[in-house]
């Protein structure tokens, strides 16, 4: 892969926001990684911790020792909020005019934030949103069952709504941050349907959205999510984009 | 327009077609009847010929894995340098 070096352009600054729950380790080794892909880049981490009873904010405060606490902001939650609210609450601590949002457990890895950044500034786009689905990008993890219900997911959410984009419960994004709280303003579902809900409604509101392809590695091995429920609940929240999109 | 609009309106557009087979009379209407049934399979099966081919295509990253494995001894390296508690979870 090829040594991405962006320099941000002239004053723009990029607030990466970080939702957090026993994490202790992982958040670490995200930072140092982070600090590692992105040399001359003004950025912040934003690092929203629900409560977390494994110590997870002591290592952020540690971490604030050696990176310092402007680059690194704990703006902690109580208890385990949801990750709608903890995207909300990320956004009203950044002062970056651009917002990334990733997960803590390394299944997003931070060596693609530079490629991110670059295709934004390329094409001059309001979102970039990283893909599993297409050559270059991929997933390391799953086993037959995960990827049967993944591209059944996907191939239905394709053929019903039409989304524009390939990776639709992908939540490794970067927004212009005027666009992510309009869109957080206009979603109102959870979990991993909040995160198709807002790449869907952003394509319909025209915004413009370019993909990069990311590679996913999935460190939590047999937790195959598929329960009927879970299914359910799926078909759920598409039915509803179905609908009120 | 919302989607679901959209999807109405072609719905409506290949309804309006199929009775206007049917009062034509060009197809036979037997045949005719059967055309939404002869729809609604030929989408399930391209449904699962899209499921089948995006299965065998999977794009997945074994070597991602080991990569992984390096940055994480590079950076518990670097971080217990510098007082980080990198200790397993």
């Amino acid at each position: 892969m090829e040594d991405v070096r962006p320099e941000g352009g002239a004053g723009d600054k990029y607030s990466l926001i970080v939702p957090t729950y026993n994490e202790r380790l992982n958040i670490a080794l995200v930072v140092y990684l982070v600090f590692k892909h992105l040399r001359d880049v003004d950025f912040e981490i934003i690092i929203v911790d629900d409560g977390s009873p494994d110590g997870t904010q002591d290592v952020v405060k540690q971490l604030q020792q050696v990176y310092g606490d402007d680059r690194i902001l704990l703006r902690a939650r109580p208890r385990k909020l949801g990750l709608g609210t903890a995207y909300s609450h990320g956004l009203k601590h950044a002062s970056g005019n651009f917002v990334v949002i990733m997960d803590a457990d390394l299944s997003h890895h931070p060596k693609y934030l530079p490629q991110f950044i670059k295709k934004q500034q390329e094409t001059g786009a309001s979102i970039v949103t990283g893909t599993r689905y297409v050559k270059g990008g991929g997933v390391h993890g799953w086993n037959l069952m995960r990827k049967l219900t993944s591209r059944g997911a996907n191939v239905l959410a394709q053929t019903f709504l039409w989304p524009g984009v390939s990776d639709l419960t992908g939540s490794f994004r970067l927004y212009r941050k005027s666009v992510l709280e309009d869109l957080i303003n206009s979603c109102v579902s959870k979990g991993y349907v909040f995160q198709m809900e807002m790449i869907v409604r952003a394509s319909r509101k025209g915004y413009h959205i370019e993909e990069v392809p990311i590679t996913f590695v999935d460190r939590v091995f047999g937790s195959s999510k598929l329960g009927g429920s879970e299914i359910v609940e799926y078909l759920k929240g598409l039915a509803y984009l179905l609908v009120t999109t | 327009m919302k989607h679901i609009v959209k999807i109405i309106t072609l719905l409506v557009a290949v309804s309006a077609l199929w009775i206007g087979l049917l009062e034509m009379s060009v197809v036979p209407r037997s045949q005719t009847w059967l055309l939404p049934i002869y729809f609604i399979v030929s989408l399930g099966c391209y449904g699962l010929l899209m499921v089948g081919i995006g299965l065998m295509h999977f794009p997945t990253c074994p070597q991602e894995a080991v990569l992984l494995q390096q940055d994480i001894v590079e950076a518990k390296d670097f971080l217990k340098q510098r007082g980080v508690d990198v200790g397993s979870k």
